[in-house]
């Protein structure tokens, strides 16, 4: 498997929900990428990622490729559905951030 | 049907109770997530892309009204109110949490349902024929063998653990609509010197390296069942890979050991574990077999019947489409399309599944069958009841005509939803069901199965074409096969060359079908006919003719 490069972003999903989760740059969980902490240097990211492994509350956290630009958006068409919800519904994140835009 | 009796009740009630207390100690920190996943697993309890995922079983596809109602509630309650049907005749539920999967299993405890062993490397749901019972070309209804098999390896202490995941088919008829020589062990049941027998295949399995299993007895006396497939189990158990999980499926082992060396361990495993089964088994399939007596079939006046065929071309295709012939001269088996045009393969919601209740329990003794193809069937309507059944299923949008039409797509979750997947099938599946849905008729008789990663679970090996998505160079990209069969010729499909953009998927498409209806004979030779007569050599050419242009 290739080496992951950087820009990079720590994701997880959460134990309670199964929700997909960042981390952010306070060391908390949250359900947007838009808030996630960005790893310029992948050593850093995964000395950073060993440190989940021993968390209760999430599960199976990994480190995904992002863009940066104006925002971030993942790189891998996997992690944008993660990060979106699946294509065949309006579930998940997509409806969930549709959701809070209308409140 | 099979009814639960008090030990079935009390083992999934302690299966609950053990899961919840799991699940709190989960919660509470007290279990890390490497000691809680085998346990989650074996309670169903998977994690995908977006959530958890739970799998239920539904044992050989069979169900009552009560139970479809209470998978509603489940859905409405915990879910986003749909639920998934699957090529093993179970059910998903895409969005559980899961501080609610305990209640979730008890609530299916109340109908006598569970999750057990939908997960891990154990036995599996058995599957088998949807029109079990009811099929007219069927020699004996293979259900009662089914459940016989499945409180054998419920819990069977010796095969919790296997090398890996093992999946048993059972057919009772004529055409195997089990694709039970894809399963690691096939069961077909035959009549021999006036007595019920099994053709006893081992070894398929679809996945990364498809095989089409062997035959490994031929008349294998049916009072011999159980101790025959422990003893197939206990060499798998022991000869079996367990340092390498690509290589662990028994397909391998028998590919290895030769399938002469792998009988002779079996036959020897035989001849010790026949004498430990004492006839317990043998009492309790009679007693399970009473549970599947035919239903009292009703005499009615059929007048409404063929006056709708006369008048109503809707119901005249539908009756065409979805109906098949029953044992019993004035009944017919009904098949409720799950693939609507342009709607997700094998997706209920709960309004759709309390209205199918309704029907099954008013019109249809009461029983329902989910069958692999991810359609759910009613095995037993009178002919005079059909206006009816249609006029209802029209009510909520289940009365497509397509059933073994180019529509009806075999679809894995694919990346919309699992953590294996390497693209997309739903989508895929969508697009072609809308794209084609004016030339199905003409096209006819036509199986496209779509699998989103390598595993294969939208068994697109055996499609008639066959889609499957990789990622390549971090793109969504669909290989073809062409030419696989799931029926009782069940052969690999061929692949076809490099694979296709989601962009070129649908084109290549059309040059395959264009070529197909040019190709045929006449309108009655089908695809599969064409390829078997043809080769897959013109339809090659038809995918990648714009390759050669270029």
């Amino acid at each position: 498997m290739a080496r992951i490069k950087a820009p990079v972003v720590i994701t997880a999903n959460d134990l309670f929900s199964g929700e997909v989760v960042y981390l952010d740059a306070s060391h908390r969980w949250s359900a947007e990428l838009t808030v996630a902490k960005v790893f310029s240097n992948t050593d850093e990211a995964e000395t950073e990622l060993a440190k989940t492994f021993s968390e209760a509350d999430v599960i199976g956290a990994y480190l995904a490729e992002v863009i940066v630009d104006a925002s971030i958006a993942p790189r891998h068409y996997r992690e944008g559905f993660r990060q979106k919800g699946p294509s065949n519904y309006f579930h998940g994140k997509q409806a969930t951030q549709d959701a809070e835009v209308a409140a | 049907m099979y009814s639960y009796e008090e030990f079935d009740r009390t083992f999934v009630r302690d299966r609950v109770g053990q899961y919840r207390d799991q699940v709190k100690r989960r919660l509470e920190g007290a279990l890390t997530e490497d000691e809680f996943k085998p346990l989650r697993l074996m309670n169903g309890v998977y994690l995908q892309l977006h959530a958890y995922m739970l799998r239920i079983a539904i044992p050989y596809g069979t169900l009552s009204s009560r139970q479809m109602r209470q998978l509603a509630f489940i859905a409405d309650k915990w879910d986003k109110g749909y639920g998934h049907f699957t090529t093993r005749q179970n059910i998903q539920f895409n969005w559980p949490r899961l501080i609610d999967t305990p209640d979730i299993l008890d609530a299916l405890a109340d109908v006598d349902m569970h999750a057990i062993q939908t997960s891990g490397n154990t036995i599996r749901n058995v599957t088998t024929d949807q029109f079990a019972g009811a099929a007219m070309d069927e020699i004996a209804d293979p259900r009662p063998y089914a459940e016989l098999i499945r409180q054998w390896s419920t819990d069977h202490p010796e095969f919790q653990f296997l090398p890996r995941k093992f999946k048993i088919a059972i057919t009772g008829a004529l055409e195997d609509r089990a694709v039970i020589r894809a399963h690691d062990i096939g069961l077909q049941l035959v009549e021999h010197e006036g007595r019920i027998a099994f053709k006893v295949f081992v070894g398929g399995g679809l996945g990364r390296a498809p095989v089409i299993g062997q035959e490994l007895v031929d008349r294998l006396p049916a009072e011999d069942l159980l101790p025959y497939l422990e003893a197939v189990l206990s060499v798998y158990n022991l000869a079996g890979r367990r340092d390498n999980k690509y290589k662990a499926r028994i397909k391998i082992t028998v590919g290895a050991m030769g399938i002469d060396a792998f009988r002779a361990k079996v036959d020897a495993a035989f001849q010790r574990l026949r004498k430990v089964f004492n006839g317990q088994d043998l009492a309790l399939l009679a007693a399970i077999q009473k549970d599947f007596s035919p239903p009292n079939y009703i005499e009615k006046s059929q007048g409404d019947y063929f006056d709708a065929l006369d008048n109503d071309s809707g119901f005249r295709e539908w009756v065409e489409r979805n109906v098949s012939p029953h044992k019993h001269p004035s009944y017919a088996s009904v098949t409720i399309s799950l693939k609507a045009h342009g709607e997700t393969p094998g997706d209920a919601t709960s309004e759709q599944m309390r209205a199918i209740a309704d029907i099954a329990q008013q019109l249809a003794h009461d029983e329902l069958r989910i069958s692999h193809e991810q359609n759910i069937v009613l095995p037993h309507v009178s002919q005079a009841d059909l206006p009816a059944v249609y006029q209802r299923l029209l009510t909520i949008g289940l009365a497509t005509a397509n059933i073994g039409l180019i529509s009806d797509i075999i679809a894995c979750p694919g990346m919309d939803y699992c953590a294996l997947a390497t693209a997309r099938s739903i989508p895929i599946a969508q697009e072609i069901a809308m794209r084609f849905a004016t030339r199905e008729a003409e096209i006819g008789h036509m199986q496209i199965k779509i699998s989103g990663c390598i595993n294969a679970c939208g068994h697109h090996h055996v499609g008639h074409v066959g889609i499957l998505g990789l990622d390549k160079a971090g793109v969504e990209n669909y290989q073809i096969t062409i030419g696989g069969s799931a029926g009782n010729d069940a052969v690999i499909g061929e692949k076809m060359g490099r694979g296709f953009s989601v962009d070129e998927l649908m084109p290549a498409l059309d040059r395959l079908i264009d070529a197909y209806l040019d190709l045929r004979s006449d309108e009655h030779e089908t695809f599969a006919g064409a390829v078997k007569r043809l080769g897959t050599g013109p339809f090659q050419e038809a995918l990648y003719v714009v390759d050669q242009a270029a």
